[in-house]
């Protein structure tokens, strides 16, 4: 049913810039794959790609290890999921669903019947006569689902399909995906600049900076062990200050910087001697009274606290003038410090890391 | 009106409005319906204007259905009028595609002004270009000779090739600029869908582009035709000995034989039987009009 997809080496340049620098990865067969980055980091690049609307100038992209060099996007195991769906609106929805399978010379009936089975597996019934211009956001993008999963696609490839959907269409979407990604078995790669889609839905998330693939793995460990700072600081929220690492021990190291020495995880690109930066995310961090004496503390001011619901999210200001965040659960039993408050903001040392700035050209993972 | 009104100030719509109407009422509706006028009336010497002789009858319609030779042409006017669409359809659409889709906009643009820059020269200019072009010792015959692609020079003027030649010249551009318009509207991933789901480039443009531009398909092909069934230029000037064209009929009855009425009565039947042709075109087509008025 799916296929793996492995992008061997695979650099792509428009003109002098480089727009996909040396991307190797290997797409498990089922798996749902997403890549992740800001806009403009290569990401729909490598989509046209793997779909065959442009050539790598190196390397090469292998579905189920057959090379696609030369193998145009209409003759490739894939479909692609447009950003803005490019639905047919002349044709009534079933015809747009069926239109892979119309072009393969498969009857009317056949059709018609194939279009009321996709219908109901993206949950859209009694809509097979209608016209695209009378479906609502959600209801286009699963016509738009139902006519990639007709042509039956070893790979389906979704270009930030859901990024014109309000939040909580949004939210019940992501779900739907999954679950019609489980269901088929089908290989999904999906292209977001959304950290909340990429960490809920996929099975492996790789996350891109100028081209650069900058780390493959899952999303825990996408969100708990960031190989540099780049993924660090785009995947969720983080603390950061900037400094040297003055000794080194098993693992851990001291930290100078201009708001004091700190004890962290190093990570293994940064040596003894090296200007670095350590992260540190907000949910690890706390707020403590101003005297007692801690290590990896900084006293702060606080400055503005934000209630989100479950979680409190206090800003907090140094000496330096540098706002620093520290999230607590919301307990009413334990309201946060009032602001103007002084006191000290702490983290554990096994809970913040060193790490080097993004690669520019491949990690090794 | 009330947002003309809004934007621009009173004085500036009832101005705009005016002359709109001035173009309409005294420059179209009033001539056409004096021509109209005298399509039902007798061509008579001044001293019987009034009497009992000037009446309203159909005469001048019956004249022409009793010229076998005037139905003749007409048919053929109609017919290479037929010609001279689908040639400039056929020439216009993988052209308006590749223009709108598959260029550079730069080069585009760069493309369009030289397609543009023949049409600052006078049509009369052009047909007589053509006219030395298509001569028998003229520059196409040398060349087509010279590179040795015919043996002796062709006589191009001849039967309705060279009006057909000219004709299609004289209107390709009305072809392209609404077919262009229609393809450039298109939304580049509908291609890409298209062939993503496996459609061959035949069948995509058959079943997503071809459907998206047959509005300005029809407007084209509906000006083109009308401009040349109503073209004097063209047809005089490219004139062989046997391809006469109905407006030269027209032309000689109302300057040659200085018989308006039945000049006018021609006029009529073209207009009416041109626009019974395309109405029954795009009924075939399943265009409507409003379609085309985009």
């Amino acid at each position: 049913m799916s296929e793996d997809v492995h992008l061997s080496q695979i650099c792509m340049d428009f003109g002098s810039f480089r727009a996909v620098n040396n991307v190797e990865v290997t797409i498990k067969p089922g798996e749902f794959f997403s890549f992740l980055g800001p806009s403009g980091c290569g990401k729909t690049t490598i989509l046209r790609l793997i779909s065959g609307f442009m050539e790598p100038t190196q390397g090469a992209v292998k579905i189920g290890g057959k090379d696609m060099k030369g193998i145009r996007p209409n003759a490739r195991p894939t479909a692609l999921i447009f950003q803005n769906l490019a639905l047919f609106p002349l044709m009534p929805v079933w015809e747009n669903i069926t239109f892979g399978l119309e072009v393969r010379g498969v009857s009317k009936e056949i059709r018609r019947a194939k279009a009321e089975e996709l219908l109901q597996l993206v949950d859209l019934h009694d809509s097979a006569d209608k016209r695209v211009s009378q479906l609502s956001g959600g209801q286009k993008q699963r016509v738009a689902i139902a006519r990639a999963l007709a042509v039956e696609p070893k790979v389906m490839l979704l270009d930030e399909p859901l990024s014109a959907l309000d939040l909580k269409l949004r939210q019940h979407m992501r779900a739907e995906l999954r679950a019609i990604q489980k269901r088929t078995g089908v290989t999904f790669i999906y292209i977001t600049h959304d950290q909340g889609e990429a960490l809920a839905m996929s099975d492996r998330v790789g996350v891109m900076s100028q081209g650069v693939l900058q780390q493959v793995a899952t999303p825990q460990e996408i969100y708990n062990n960031p190989v540099n700072g780049f993924v660090a600081s785009f995947v969720g929220e983080n603390n950061v200050i900037a400094g040297k690492v003055t000794s080194v021990s098993g693992g851990m190291a001291q930290f100078e910087t201009a708001k004091g020495s700190f004890q962290a995880k190093l990570d293994a690109a940064v040596g003894m001697g090296d200007e670095a930066k350590l992260f540190v995310r907000p949910e690890f961090c706390s707020l403590r009274p101003a005297n007692e004496a801690k290590v990896n503390s900084i006293p702060v001011e606080v400055n503005e606290i934000a209630f989100e619901g479950n979680f409190v999210n206090v800003f907090v200001r140094d000496q330096a003038g540098d706002t620093h965040m520290v999230q607590m659960q919301n307990d009413p039993s334990v309201p946060p410090p009032a602001p103007h408050t002084a006191c000290q903001m702490v983290f554990n040392p096994e809970s913040c890391m060193i790490l080097s700035e993004a690669a520019t050209s491949r990690h090794g993972h | 009106m009330q947002e003309l009104i809004r934007r621009y100030g009173i004085s500036l719509s009832v101005m705009m409005a005016a002359m709109t109407a001035f173009w309409l009422l005294a420059l179209v509706v009033i001539p056409n319906l004096v021509l109209f006028k005298f399509s039902f009336r007798l061509y008579l010497p001044v001293d019987q204007l009034g009497g009992p002789n000037d009446v309203y009858t159909l005469k001048n319609y019956v004249t022409f259905f009793n010229s076998p030779i005037h139905i003749n042409v007409f048919f053929l006017t109609i017919l290479y009028s037929s010609l001279v669409t689908i040639i400039c359809l056929a020439i216009t659409y993988p052209l308006a595609y590749i223009l709108a889709k598959v260029l550079k906009p730069t080069d585009t643009a760069t493309f369009f002004l030289v397609l543009l820059i023949p049409l600052w020269v006078s049509e009369i200019l052009r047909s007589f270009a053509w006219f030395i072009i298509l001569s028998m010792q003229g520059p196409l015959n040398a060349i087509l000779t010279g590179i040795g692609l015919i043996d002796k020079p062709i006589r191009w003027i001849s039967g309705f090739q060279s009006v057909v030649i000219g004709l299609v010249y004289a209107y390709i551009l009305f072809m392209l600029f609404p077919i262009y318009n229609a393809i450039q509207a298109l939304d580049t991933n509908q291609i890409e869908a298209s062939q993503d789901l496996g459609a061959s480039t035949w069948r995509t443009h058959w079943r997503v582009v071809i459907p998206h531009a047959k509005p300005g398909i029809a407007s084209g092909c509906v000006m083109v035709f009308m401009l040349c069934a109503g073209s004097v230029v063209v047809p005089t000037t490219l004139a062989s000995t046997n391809s006469r064209w109905f407006t030269e009929i027209i032309q000689q009855w109302m300057f040659e034989g200085l018989d308006w009425n039945v000049g006018s009565a021609y006029a009529f039947l073209l207009l009416a039987l041109c626009i019974l042709f395309v109405s029954l075109v795009m009924r075939v087509l399943n265009v409507r009009l409003v379609d085309i008025a985009k």
